[in-house]
């Protein structure tokens, strides 16, 4: 795994995020974890506009994206991403209850890497994260640099 | 991942191809594989399901994992090839090369690969990470074709 790897996690439901952080932290990954809670604050983050802090040219990092979310919702957090030719390369893994079909058409048409149903049952969520989280930790794993 | 997605995998070295198998079977994964070990039939398979119907496509699901050292066409222009076509750009590629170079991993990211994977050198962390990599596709759903 890369030790500067740092997970961008866009997510409005509190008990949703700290549960994938939960069970990241559970599959080994001590990587650093930024929460934003709608689709404004990580483009605000990632397109260095805002007050906040902003990316480090230095790290490495993977966007885990709600689709449903306040102010700016995860479709137009990806397109923003992927129309951007330096964050494009970033990996953004769909995180979300929406399970239609055509969402998930359309995610992949508009380049996101892996799109994951939230499942319903808790353990179940549970142990879908820790699969995400034991697939970040591979030793193997390489992400793009931004810088 | 559905239980009729098929799962191509491009790789010329047979070790490697059966590590990934039995890695994938060691995750519970037993879907269809079709294996090609040049890059030319890779894709020569993948054009042609751009020339079906869309009847027989509907809810044809595929993922495609990739060396990047492939004798007659390399990876990386696989990649650029499937990337640029309207309907094999959904189908996500994962790429698992020897190589572990910061330019090849950025271009392959820059394509569009779902992810990078650097192949462990021992056979048993390369088996172990396969069957990680399948773990983690039993929760992640693909796009079907049309």
């Amino acid at each position: 795994m890369n030790k500067e790897m740092v997970i961008l996690i866009a997510e409005d439901d509190a008990g949703h995020f700290q549960l994938i952080k939960k069970n990241l932290w559970l599959a080994c990954v001590n990587n650093e974890i930024l929460q934003f809670k709608d689709g404004r604050q990580i483009l605000d983050f990632l397109l260095d506009s805002g007050d906040g802090t902003h990316l480090d040219d230095t790290k490495q990092y993977i966007v885990l994206l709600d689709v449903r979310m306040p102010r700016v919702d995860g479709l137009e957090v990806l397109k923003k991403l992927k129309e951007n030719d330096r964050l494009r390369k970033i990996p953004v893994v769909m995180l979300t209850t929406t399970s239609e079909s055509s969402m998930i058409e359309q995610c992949y048409d508009m380049g996101c890497s892996c799109y994951m149903v939230k499942p319903v049952d808790y353990h179940r969520f549970m142990k879908a994260v820790q699969n995400l989280g034991k697939f970040l930790s591979l030793e193997g794993l390489r992400l793009p640099s931004i810088g | 991942m559905k239980r009729d997605c098929v799962i191509l995998i491009a790789e010329q070295n047979e070790e490697h191809l059966n590590l990934m198998k039995n890695g994938l079977l060691h995750a519970g994964v037993n879907n269809d594989i079709v294996h090609f070990a040049d890059g030319r039939q890779t894709l020569d398979f993948l054009f042609d399901i751009t020339q079906k119907s869309d009847g027989e496509l509907e809810g044809r699901e595929y993922i495609l994992f990739m060396d990047i050292d492939l004798p007659q066409v390399g990876g990386i222009e696989i990649l650029e090839k499937i990337k640029a076509d309207n309907m094999l750009s959904k189908v996500p590629v994962i790429v698992l090369a020897a190589a572990d170079e910061p330019k090849i991993i950025d271009r392959c990211y820059d394509l569009g690969c779902c992810t990078y994977i650097v192949k462990p050198a021992e056979d048993e962390a390369f088996r172990q990470s396969i069957t990680k990599i399948g773990n983690f596709l039993t929760v992640v759903e693909m796009a079907s074709l049309r």
